[in-house]
C-alpha cells in the first residue's frame, strides 16, 4: 500500500514531465538547414519556421538606420562538421564560401540593431522563414567569428 | 626558452599526476602506508609544478611573446597588463592549464586536512583528483599546448599546412625551420574585455573544480564500502563552496550579457549557458537531498547518483564552453579535443555507475518513507523537479544531434522550447518552497481524510478548474497555445490541493499572498501568468518570513533576549536552515526580476535628429549630442549623450556608446542604463550620422523589475555564506548519527 502510492505518484510526475518535454519540442522544433537544403525544399518550406546557417558576404551588407532594416547575403557552407574539418576548419570554409561566385546565396532581411559581430566571412545562424520571393526573413540572428589565421598573422618582425 | 621551460614543467606535472595515481592504487592494494604517503607527496607537488608553468605562461603573455601562438591569439601590444594576465583563461589552451591549476590547488588543500579518522579514503581521493588533473594536463600536453610556436621555413615564410593554417608545435616541424615572430598579436576579443567577463570564467571554474572534491569522496566511499554519510559530512562545505562559485559565475555571466551584448536580456538559453546551468541543477538537488540522508538516513543511492551526474556534467560543461561543438554565440574557440572529452566522460561515468551498482545493497535507506506529505517526500519531489529541469536542458542541447542521427535532418529547439518546458517546473518548485519548510520530518501518515472530505475538496477544486476553463479565450490569448493552457490549469489544480493539505500551516500566508495578488491585479497587471507567478512568490516570501517570525519569537521568549538579538542568534543556532531560508527569499526576489523582464519588457526604436526625442512607457529620451574620441585600449568610441525625462521631470543623462576596435574590426555596443527598483531604462545607440544631418538611431528597452534579479543575487550570496560559515565544532556529528551510534546500528557503526 505504502509503496504503490509512491509508485503511482512517481509515474504521474514522470508522465507529466514527458508530456511537457514532448509538447514543448513539438511546438518549437525548427529544421536546421544549409542554404542548399533550403533552396532544394523550394516552395514547400515557404513561411515555415526554420533555422539556417551560412557565411556572411561582406559586400552585400546594407543597413537602413531609419527603419533598422538590415539586408545581406549568406553563401552556402556545409552543415556537417566532418566536411568542415576536411576543408580545413570553419574559418577556411567560410572564406572559401564567400569568394566562390558559384555558391548558392540567400538574401536575408532582419529588423533590429546591426549586430556587432556582423562582418565579412562571419558565420550567421538565423531563425525565420522564407517568403515566396525567395528572401529569408530572420527573426533571430546569431553570429560567430572564427579566428582567421591566414590573413591575421602579420609579417615577421624586421622581415 | 621560457616557453620550453613551461611546457617541460607541464609534461613533468603530467607524469607526476600519473605516478600519484599508480602509487596510491598500489599502496592501497598492498596496504603500504609508504606508497600512499608517496602518492600524497606527489599530489602535493602538482600545484607548485603547475604554478611554475602558469607563471611562465603569464610571463610570455605580458612580455608580448607572439611567436607563441596562444599569446598571439589572445593578446596584443595595446592591451593593458592586467588584461594580458587575464588572457590566461581567455583562450582554450590557457584555460585548460588554469583548470588543472585550480584542481591541483583544491586537491592539495584536501590532502592537507587531518585524515586520522578517514585514513582509508585518502588513497582513493588522491586517485580521483589526480586522474582528473592528469586528464586536463594530458589535453595540454598532447592536444592544446599553450606554449607551441609558429615556425618559418628557409625562405622566411610562415609554415602552414595544405589548407593554409599555420603549423604550431614545440619543436621544428621540418629541418632548418626557425621560430616565426609576428610583430603584434591578434588581441583578446573586445567583447571579453569586461570586468564581469574577466571574473566570470574563474568563478565558473572554481565552482566546477570544487564539485570534484565531493565526487572524489563519494567514489572513495563506494570503493572502501564505508557507505554511511561520513563522506557527505566531510565534503558539505566543499559542496556549498562549489555551489557558491557556480552561482556567482552564472550571475556574473548574465550581468555581462546584459551589459555588453546589447540585446536587452541576460539569458538566451544558449548551449554554453546551459552547460554551466546543468551542474548547478544537479548540485542544487544534491544539496537538498544530502540533508535527508543526514537527518533520516534515506536516499543514499540517489545522492551517489547525483554527485556522479554532477561530476560528469562538470566535465561536459568544460567541454561545451571550451570547444564550441554546438552553434553558440559563446563559441570563441573550436578544436578537435571533443572525442577525447567524450571518452573521458564515458569511462568515468560508466565506471562510477558500475561502482554504485556494486554497492547498491549497502546503500539502502535506514527508514522507509511513510507519507507523501512528509518533508523527505517533498524533498524528493524537489529533487525530481530539478532533475526534470536538467532533462529538459539536456534534451534541448542534444536534440539536434539526436535528430541528425535518426532522421538525417537536423532539428533544433530555441529559447521558446526551454521557456515552455521549464516555467511550469520552476512554478512547481516555488510551490514546494512554500510548503516544504513547514512539513514535518518523518511524518507517519496524514490524518486520514474520509471519503466525504475528499469528495468535497476534489469537487470544489474541479469546479474551480471548470470555472477557470470558462475563461479559455483569455487564457489562450495570453498563453499562446493549448498545451500551455492545459499545463496552467493543472498547475492551479495541484496548487489548490497542496495548499489544502497544509491548510493548518499556510492559511495565513495564503490569504496574504492572495491579497497581494489582488492588489497586483488592481494596480499593475492583468496577465494570468504574471498573477500566478506573483502569487507563488508572495506565498514563499510570506511563509519564510512567518518561519523567521515564529522562531525568533520562540527564542525571544525562551531566552529573554530582545527581538533583534534573538533574530541574530537564530542564524548562529542553525546556520544551514536559516541561511537556506535566506536563499529561498533571494530566489523569490530573483523570480520577480525574471518575471518582469520576460513578461513586461517593452521596446521601441527610431531615428531622431539632434534635440528631438523618443518616448516609451512614461520615459522621454532626448538626443543631446554625439562625440567621437579614442579610448584607452585603442578603440574608437562613439558616444551619444541623451537626457532622460519622466513626464517633465529631468532624471539625468545616459551615455549609450559604440566602441570600434580597429585591429579586430569589431564593434562593441555598450548600452546606457538607468536602474530603479521599478524598471530599467536600457538605451542602445544603433547608428549615427554627423550631427548636422540625420541624427542618430536608438533602440530603447524598458525592463520592468529586472533590478530585483541582481538584488536577489547579492542576498543569495550572503545566504550561502551564512549556510557555509564554519561551526565552532567543525565536523560535528548530527543528532541522528549520535542516536544511531548509541543504538549501535550495525550499518553505520563504522561512522566514527
Amino acid at each position: 500500500m505504502g509503496r504503490t502510492k509512491f509508485i503511482v505518484g512517481g509515474v504521474l510526475i514522470l508522465a507529466a514531465v514527458i508530456y511537457l518535454i514532448f509538447s514543448a519540442t513539438k511546438a518549437n522544433a525548427e529544421y536546421f538547414m544549409t542554404v542548399d537544403e533550403l533552396k532544394a525544399k523550394g516552395a514547400s518550406i515557404v513561411s515555415q519556421d526554420v533555422r539556417i546557417s551560412g557565411a556572411v558576404v561582406g559586400d552585400t551588407i546594407q543597413y537602413d538606420a531609419n527603419t533598422l532594416t538590415l539586408t545581406f547575403d549568406v553563401a552556402q557552407v556545409p552543415g556537417d562538421q566532418k566536411e568542415v574539418d576536411a576543408e580545413g576548419g570553419l574559418a577556411a570554409v567560410l572564406h572559401a564560401a564567400v569568394i566562390d561566385p558559384n555558391r548558392a546565396r540567400l538574401q536575408i532581411i532582419y529588423n533590429g540593431p546591426k549586430p556587432d559581430l556582423l562582418k565579412n566571412e562571419a558565420q550567421a545562424i538565423m531563425t525565420g522563414h522564407l517568403d515566396s520571393n525567395g528572401v529569408f526573413h530572420a527573426d533571430e540572428l546569431l553570429l560567430k567569428c572564427p579566428t582567421k589565421y591566414q590573413e591575421a598573422v602579420p609579417n615577421q618582425v624586421g622581415g | 626558452m621560457i616557453a620550453d621551460f613551461g611546457y617541460g614543467v607541464i609534461v613533468i606535472a603530467f607524469v607526476v599526476a600519473l605516478y600519484s595515481v599508480g602509487a596510491a592504487i598500489y599502496g592501497e592494494r598492498t596496504k603500504s602506508a609508504n606508497w600512499v604517503e608517496s602518492a600524497r607527496r606527489a599530489m602535493l607537488l602538482l600545484w607548485p609544478l603547475i604554478s611554475l608553468s602558469a607563471a611562465s605562461l603569464i610571463y610570455l603573455l605580458i612580455t608580448n611573446h607572439f611567436e607563441v601562438s596562444f599569446v598571439y591569439e589572445v593578446t596584443s601590444r595595446e592591451m593593458p597588463t592586467y588584461l594580458k594576465i587575464t588572457a590566461w583563461w581567455g583562450g582554450q589552451a590557457g584555460s585548460l592549464v588554469f583548470w588543472s591549476w585550480l584542481m591541483a590547488a583544491f586537491a592539495s588543500l584536501v590532502t592537507l586536512r587531518k585524515w586520522d579518522r578517514d585514513r582509508e579514503f585518502l588513497p582513493w581521493v588522491i586517485v580521483v583528483t589526480s586522474i582528473t588533473t592528469a586528464f586536463f594536463l594530458g589535453l595540454v600536453v598532447f592536444y592544446q599546448n599553450p606554449f607551441a610556436f609558429y615556425w618559418s621555413g628557409a625562405n622566411g615564410n610562415l609554415i602552414a599546412d595544405a589548407l593554409g593554417n599555420p603549423i604550431t608545435s614545440m619543436f621544428a616541424p621540418i629541418a632548418g625551420a626557425s621560430i616565426y615572430f609576428p610583430s603584434d598579436g591578434n588581441g583578446l576579443n573586445p567583447l571579453l574585455r569586461h570586468p564581469g567577463m574577466i571574473i566570470h570564467p574563474p568563478m565558473l571554474y572554481l565552482g566546477f573544480v570544487s564539485f570534484v572534491i565531493p565526487f572524489a569522496f563519494a567514489i572513495a566511499a563506494l570503493i572502501t564500502g564505508r557507505t554511511d554519510d561520513r563522506w557527505i559530512r566531510i565534503t558539505r562545505r566543499w559542496t556549498l563552496f562549489a555551489w557558491l562559485f557556480l552561482s556567482c559565475g552564472l550571475v556574473l555571466g548574465s550581468r555581462w550579457a546584459y551589459d555588453v551584448l546589447g540585446w536587452g536580456g541576460f539569458w538566451g538559453w544558449d548551449p554554453v549557458e546551459i552547460a554551466a546551468l546543468m551542474p548547478w541543477l544537479t548540485g542544487t538537488a544534491f544539496l537538498h537531498s544530502v540533508m535527508i540522508q543526514e537527518k533520516r538516513g534515506m536516499l543514499k543511492q540517489w545522492n551517489m547518483l547525483l554527485i556522479i551526474l554532477t561530476y560528469s556534467l562538470v566535465i561536459f560543461g568544460t567541454f561545451l564552453t571550451r570547444t564550441g561543438v554546438l552553434s553558440s554565440v559563446h563559441a570563441f574557440a573550436q578544436s578537435a579535443i571533443g572525442p577525447v572529452f567524450f571518452v573521458f566522460i564515458g569511462i568515468t561515468f560508466v565506471g562510477s555507475v558500475a561502482l554504485l551498482i556494486y554497492r547498491w545493497p549497502d546503500l539502502r535507506g535506514e527508514t522507509e518513507m511513510k507519507s507523501m506529505l512528509s518533508r523527505e517526500a517533498l524533498f524528493l519531489l524537489n529533487n525530481l523537479l530539478f532533475i526534470s529541469v536538467l532533462v529538459v536542458c539536456f534534451w534541448g542541447v542534444v536534440f539536434p544531434i539526436i535528430s541528425q542521427l535518426f532522421t538525417g535532418q537536423t532539428v533544433t529547439v530555441g529559447p521558446p522550447f526551454y521557456q515552455t518546458a521549464v516555467a511550469p517546473l520552476f512554478a512547481a518548485l516555488m510551490l514546494l518552497m512554500g510548503v516544504a519548510p513547514l512539513s514535518a520530518w518523518g511524518l507517519k501518515e496524514m490524518k486520514r481524510m474520509d471519503l466525504e472530505e475528499w469528495a468535497v475538496l476534489e469537487g470544489a477544486n474541479i469546479a474551480v478548474t471548470i470555472l477557470l476553463s470558462l475563461t479559455w479565450k483569455v487564457l489562450l490569448e495570453q498563453l499562446g497555445n493549448w498545451t500551455l493552457v492545459v499545463i496552467f490549469l493543472a498547475m492551479i489544480h495541484v496548487s489548490i490541493l497542496m495548499l489544502y493539505f497544509f491548510k493548518h500551516l499556510v492559511w495565513k500566508p495564503t490569504i496574504g499572498a492572495a491579497a497581494i495578488t489582488g492588489l497586483i491585479y488592481a494596480f499593475y497587471t492583468q496577465s494570468v501568468l504574471a498573477l500566478f507567478g506573483f502569487f507563488l512568490i508572495a506565498l514563499v516570501l510570506l511563509v519564510t518570513i512567518q518561519e523567521f517570525w515564529r522562531a525568533t519569537r520562540a527564542r525571544s521568549k525562551a531566552t529573554q533576549e530582545n527581538f533583534a538579538l534573538a533574530f541574530w542568534n537564530l542564524f548562529g543556532r542553525d546556520r544551514r536552515r536559516y541561511g537556506g531560508y535566506m536563499i529561498h527569499i533571494s530566489m523569490m526576489l530573483m523570480a520577480i526580476g525574471i518575471l518582469g523582464i520576460n513578461l513586461f519588457q517593452v521596446q521601441t526604436q527610431g531615428t531622431v535628429p539632434l534635440n528631438n526625442s523618443l518616448s516609451l512607457s512614461g520615459y522621454t529620451v532626448k538626443y543631446d549630442s554625439v562625440a567621437q574620441f579614442s579610448g584607452p585600449n585603442g578603440q574608437q568610441v562613439t558616444r551619444a549623450v541623451v537626457s532622460v525625462y519622466q513626464g517633465n521631470n529631468y532624471l539625468g543623462d545616459l551615455y549609450p556608446r559604440i566602441d570600434y576596435y580597429p585591429s579586430q574590426e569589431q564593434n562593441m555596443t555598450i548600452p546606457g542604463e538607468r536602474s530603479t527598483l521599478k524598471d530599467d531604462l536600457y538605451i542602445i545607440l544603433v547608428d549615427w550620422q554627423p550631427a548636422s544631418t540625420n541624427g542618430a538611431t536608438f533602440k530603447i528597452f524598458v525592463n520592468p523589475l529586472v533590478n530585483w534579479l541582481w538584488i536577489g543575487a547579492i542576498l543569495f550570496l550572503f545566504g550561502i555564506i551564512i549556510a557555509a560559515w564554519p561551526d565552532r565544532d567543525a565536523e560535528r556529528v548530527p543528532e541522528r548519527a549520535r542516536r544511531v551510534h548509541r543504538t549501535e546500528n550495525k550499518q553505520t557503526s563504522a561512522a566514527d
